[in-house]
């Protein structure tokens, strides 16, 4: 299964519906998560009414896998342009599987500051949750068996594809 | 005890091309190094926060293993191994087991049985941090902070951070390295990594009594006049005069040293308009760089220090990590 640029286009028009009925008043500041989630904070932020301040996040220092799987080849330096302090802040992945990048984004987020809120925006909910976790806003959701993942591809143009994982992960 | 460097630093990299040990820079590959540097731009971000500390090392145990005193290297790894959550042990040898007759390798074994995960090492035997790396049990990491005159890769890594940083690359640049450069570990370092990074032009400038007499071998030219070293130069790196040198027979003296090799605005003129200036520290004012340097526009010598705690913690990890991956040690060795 493959999701082009119309395809992903029509499932970020779905998120920004949900981010326009869930904030009604000021919109969130976008926090993507390297680099997929980066890729489609900024596609939402440009389908947003007013472009809130955007900012990214590379959950590298902050994995439970450390132990086992190592440091990654790449790693980005997070970078956050504003306030943690007091934001209302809306986290953004491509895909959710476990949770735990999303546990350890929260993690690296409170090193920050402390944020009013934070809410969970990603573009496909793949299931198989390790933790207590559940996305706010979600494009689309999927039933995979377990040898199966989304990966997306980007920034322009941004398009998806399911594949079988390789032996190593 | 005198402890020859192997010819080959294979022991610090795992059969996959993973950094298991940093001991020396010599024959690593450039994409390592620019790994190394790629991997310190993300921690140099960690020490702006308001928590200035990542989780990445948590339950670690970092043995910082001094058998030469320092303060500011022993500091910087102090603070780059809290930075990343380890725990820090710091042991200044000289003063301690050693002087009551224990051996190095009873040392070693005792710090084991505590469950070290790494040790940093600093000693005053060239190649000592290579003979720690062979004997630990496998997992446990071993950084050289400075054997002998052999090598302190971790100042030079910081030095070529720094250089990165203000020049954007190596490519076309000329650095010159000035001083004392028979004496000094971190300008061997710095001559291999320039060289495997790229620089145009690596340049050394010092009285002939204090350069290496095959110097040439390790791909460098060589000036005894400050003038026609500085000219055009990209770069500027002062070595320190260590002054317990000042008795032997190599220097007239101090004053005559600044005059003739001390760096200050009259000199610096030679070299490019937007040259940097570094320095290793601690500086001597007055005998390798005037105040008017240190403390100058074109100096960068406290950036230097920020950036080492971000250039070490990017050490740590990927050290750590590659013990972790590597996949001749994966028992678990009773831990």
């Amino acid at each position: 299964m493959r999701w082009n640029q119309a395809d992903t286009d029509a499932l970020i028009t779905v998120m920004s519906e949900q981010v326009a009925s869930l904030y009604d008043a000021a919109p969130p500041l976008l926090v993507g998560i390297q680099s997929g989630g980066a890729w489609v904070a900024s596609a939402l932020r440009a389908r947003l009414p007013v472009e809130p301040p955007i900012g990214s996040l590379d959950v590298s220092f902050y994995r439970d896998d450390f132990d086992t799987r190592g440091l990654k080849r790449s790693v980005k330096p997070s970078d956050l342009p504003f306030e943690v302090d007091g934001a209302h802040l809306l986290l953004v992945d491509d895909v959710l599987m476990t949770g735990r990048t999303i546990r350890a984004a929260m993690n690296e987020l409170f090193d920050f500051g402390r944020p009013a809120s934070i809410r969970l925006a990603v573009m496909f909910d793949i299931g198989h949750r390790e933790l207590p976790i559940r996305p706010d806003i979600c494009g689309e959701t999927l039933a995979l068996p377990p040898h199966q993942r989304v990966e997306l591809f980007g920034p322009a143009p941004l398009t998806a594809e399911i594949r079988d994982i390789r032996p190593e992960e | 005890m005198t402890l020859a460097p192997p010819p080959s630093s294979r022991v610090q990299l795992t059969e996959d091309g993973k950094l298991r040990h940093f001991l020396s820079v010599e024959h690593l590959p450039r994409s390592l190094l620019e790994d190394i540097l790629d991997t310190a731009a993300s921690f140099v971000d960690v020490g702006g926060r308001a928590i200035k500390k990542v989780p990445l090392l948590r339950g670690k145990t970092v043995v910082n293993l001094f058998f030469e005193s320092s303060t500011r290297t022993r500091s910087t790894f102090e603070l780059a191994a809290k930075r990343l959550s380890a725990d820090v042990l710091n042991l200044d040898i000289a003063k301690s087991a050693t002087s009551k007759g224990e051996t190095l390798l009873d040392t070693l074994r005792n710090l084991e049985a505590m469950a070290a995960d790494m040790f940093v090492v600093r000693h005053q035997d060239s190649g000592a941090p290579f003979f720690i790396a062979n004997e630990v049990t496998p997992r446990v990491a071993v950084i050289n902070a400075g054997d002998g005159r052999h090598a302190h890769p971790t100042q030079a890594m910081l030095d070529m951070y720094t250089i990165r940083h203000y020049k954007g690359g190596f490519a076309g640049l000329r650095v010159a390295i000035v001083g004392d450069i028979l004496h000094s570990r971190v300008a061997r370092s710095q001559i291999h990594a320039l060289n495997i990074l790229g620089a145009e032009e690596v340049r050394l400038i010092g009285p002939r009594t204090l350069l290496p007499t095959d110097v040439e071998q390790l791909g460098v030219t060589v000036f005894t006049d400050m003038a026609q070293g500085l000219k055009d130069v990209d770069v500027v790196i002062m070595l320190r005069l260590q002054k317990e040198r000042m008795d032997s027979a190599l220097l007239p003296s101090e004053g005559e040293f600044f005059r003739l090799y001390g760096l200050n605005n009259e000199k610096l003129r030679h070299a490019r308009p937007d040259a940097i200036v570094m320095h290793p520290g601690p500086i001597n004012r007055g005998v390798e760089i005037a105040s008017e340097v240190a403390d100058g526009p074109r100096s960068v010598i406290l950036n230097q220090v920020t950036f080492g705690i971000a250039v070490r913690m990017a050490v740590m990890s990927m050290t750590i990590s590659g013990q972790e991956s590597n996949p001749d040690h994966g028992g678990d060795h009773g831990r």
